[in-house]
């Protein structure tokens, strides 16, 4: 089912504008991330969507051809998994997945059957008697999520269905939890904070913030041709790189860069992931601080700007703090912006 | 085995303090079955008193029962929607009406008594009939029906339940049916036992209200303290014993339930 917005937009009483008006469609079976900093309006555009909140006049939520601005919520058919799953405690596990086609006043064989079926998917099946209160927090996840679904709704919404677990957990359950939204192949809209569920999970990120949504697109397009510096500092962590701008060249403090002559006058960006130690390179600065994370070391390095630049380095060793280094950066790593007025130089 | 000297002090003064307390208890209970209070248990065991005080007081003990579970009735239908409102609407006005629900704990029941006589002790079919008490009993037991029930409401994620019911397809009543009211049933039930035993044994309030042909076990024990033999008034208070213990034995075993619950 097509879900359509147009021009949502949510003013409180105190007049606080939690969205500007916003307008956004996902297609069938499509996974949107609604991704942004906390406060950016993004829990409230899910609201919006589900009939939790009401959004201002002249505001307009579509399912298919259908409009659902003023249909109460109960009446949406709408799925919701919440931050904090708000399961049942009253209830088995079963209880709270057959809820909603209860309810709906089921009949109680079809009721079985359709409860044991989202059990199978969602690998409950060992649990259904159980009391929710007995079960680990990727089970609940997983609970809240079978429950959404159960009723067949027309929209899944997602509100950080991942944050309430501990990091660990996290990270196995974003990539179960992308293959359980495929395998139920439902319109999905997802909330979250986090750039790597976003990019894991979606097919299309909506970045938000201060209300506004900044841009939307595929999680590379969005990666590789961020449209505001906002969008390229929140996903991947792109660092500005002020310098003057030449042809074909950006002089900045620690040497000078190739750029390509299109460039023109732009601020240029660059993620640590594409800095690299290279002896033969054109830009030379100071190891600052050298940390361990595993797979690579994340180097601090000062003096190529005026703040402090960061690097991850693969290699199994790194240098050592306070030694002179030389880095390269290629001229397509590079994040070209329309440059914002204000430069330092 | 050789015990401290702390220790022994220790359980003189715990058998001392218990002997203290069950002592007149014990002596009162006896009372009412011996046959000369005057003579002690030498004269003999009897339930003639207890008979008497059937035959007596049987219709306060009725009454007593039949005002505890109307009372426990209306305190439900006020009492749990009033709880469910308060917990939803977290204002300051909500506040303020919670601290005026509470009011008449901290008001005197002669108060009370006195304020429904002066307002309603002219209407004279409300003023001789049971309901006159009933209200009275309702008014002070309230508050701990709000309280107890609003208390388990505040403690879980109210909103989100609700809001998670609704987006499954639940109507306000079907949500209120199903998830509010199962959820708050510790609370319920431990205010409903509160209430019910407040109700059985509350005295100051129904002392002002009743009448000569409506007097509730408590005002039937003063009255037999007042009018009637020793052994009777003794009698009767075996009878009061027998009925509030069991009922406060049950309200433990709610609590204890409640708290397995929450946890």
């Amino acid at each position: 089912m097509t879900l359509t917005i147009t021009n949502a937009s949510k003013t409180y009483p105190d007049g606080t504008r939690a969205l500007r008006p916003t307008s956004l469609t996902v297609g069938p079976g499509e996974i949107l991330s609604l991704l942004g900093p906390s406060g950016c309006g993004k829990t409230t555009l899910l609201r919006i969507i589900a009939g939790l909140e009401r959004p201002d006049p002249g505001s307009e939520v579509r399912f298919g051809d259908e409009d659902v601005t003023r249909l109460a919520v109960e009446r949406r058919n709408v799925g919701m998994v919440f931050q904090s799953y708000a399961l049942f405690p009253n209830m088995s596990v079963c209880a709270n997945i057959g809820y909603g086609l209860k309810v709906r006043k089921v009949p109680a064989a079809e009721l079985t059957r359709r409860v044991d079926e989202v059990l199978a998917l969602c690998r409950l099946e060992d649990h259904a008697e159980r009391p929710v209160t007995a079960l680990s927090g990727g089970q609940r996840q997983r609970v809240a999520l079978a429950r959404a679904v159960a009723p067949r709704p027309r929209i899944l919404l997602l509100d950080e269905p991942l944050s309430a677990l501990d990091a660990a957990l996290r990270d196995s359950l974003r990539d179960e939890l992308a293959a359980m939204l495929r395998q139920f192949d439902i319109t999905a809209v997802f909330v979250t904070h986090d750039q790597s569920e976003a990019l894991a999970i979606a097919d299309r990120i909506a970045v938000m913030s201060d209300g506004v949504m900044q841009q939307i697109g595929k999680p590379e397009e969005l990666y590789r041709s961020p449209a505001s510096a906002f969008v390229a500092r929140f996903i991947g962590n792109a660092m500005p790189l002020p310098g003057r701008m030449e042809p074909g060249r950006l002089v900045l403090k620690g040497g000078v860069l190739p750029v390509p002559e299109a460039a023109g006058r732009s601020d240029v960006y660059v993620r640590a992931e594409d800095i690299h130690l290279d002896e033969d390179g054109p830009l030379q600065g100071t190891l600052e601080t050298v940390s361990f994370s595993g797979g690579h070391y994340r180097l601090g390095i000062r003096d190529v700007v005026e703040d402090t630049l960061f690097a991850t380095h693969p290699g199994r060793q790194a240098p050592a703090p306070g030694d002179r280094v030389r880095l390269r950066i290629s001229p397509d790593d590079l994040v070209f912006l329309p440059q914002s007025g204000h430069m330092p130089e | 085995m050789h015990m401290t000297m702390p220790r022994v002090l220790q359980l003189a003064v715990t058998l001392l303090t218990a002997a203290f307390l069950i002592v007149p208890a014990i002596q009162s209970v006896l009372a009412g079955l011996t046959v000369n209070y005057f003579r002690g248990i030498s004269s003999g065991l009897t339930l003639k008193w207890l008979g008497q005080v059937w035959e007596l007081y049987a219709g306060s003990i009725a009454l007593s029962m039949w005002l505890a579970v109307t009372c426990l009735a209306v305190t439900l239908v006020i009492g749990v929607p009033a709880a469910y409102a308060l917990a939803k609407s977290p204002g300051r006005m909500s506040r303020v009406l919670e601290e005026f629900i509470s009011l008449p704990l901290a008001v005197p029941g002669l108060a009370l008594a006195l304020a429904l006589l002066q307002l309603y002790g002219s209407m004279q079919g409300f003023r001789t009939s049971w309901l006159f008490i009933l209200v009275g009993h309702v008014l002070y037991t309230l508050p701990f029906m709000v309280r107890s029930v609003l208390a388990v409401l505040m403690a879980m994620d109210l909103r989100s339940l609700e809001e998670s019911a609704a987006t499954l397809g639940a109507s306000s009543w079907t949500r209120f049916r199903t998830v509010v009211v199962p959820n708050a049933m510790p609370g319920i039930l431990a205010g409903a036992l509160t209430v019910v035993t407040l109700s059985i044994g509350e005295f100051n309030l129904t002392w002002m209200l009743h009448t000569p042909y409506l007097k509730t076990l408590p005002v039937g024990l003063a009255d037999s303290y007042a009018s009637m033999r020793l052994e009777i008034a003794s009698a009767y208070t075996l009878v009061f014993f027998v009925m509030i213990v069991p009922l406060l034995m049950a309200m433990q075993w709610a609590t204890d339930r409640a708290q397995r619950i929450t946890r």
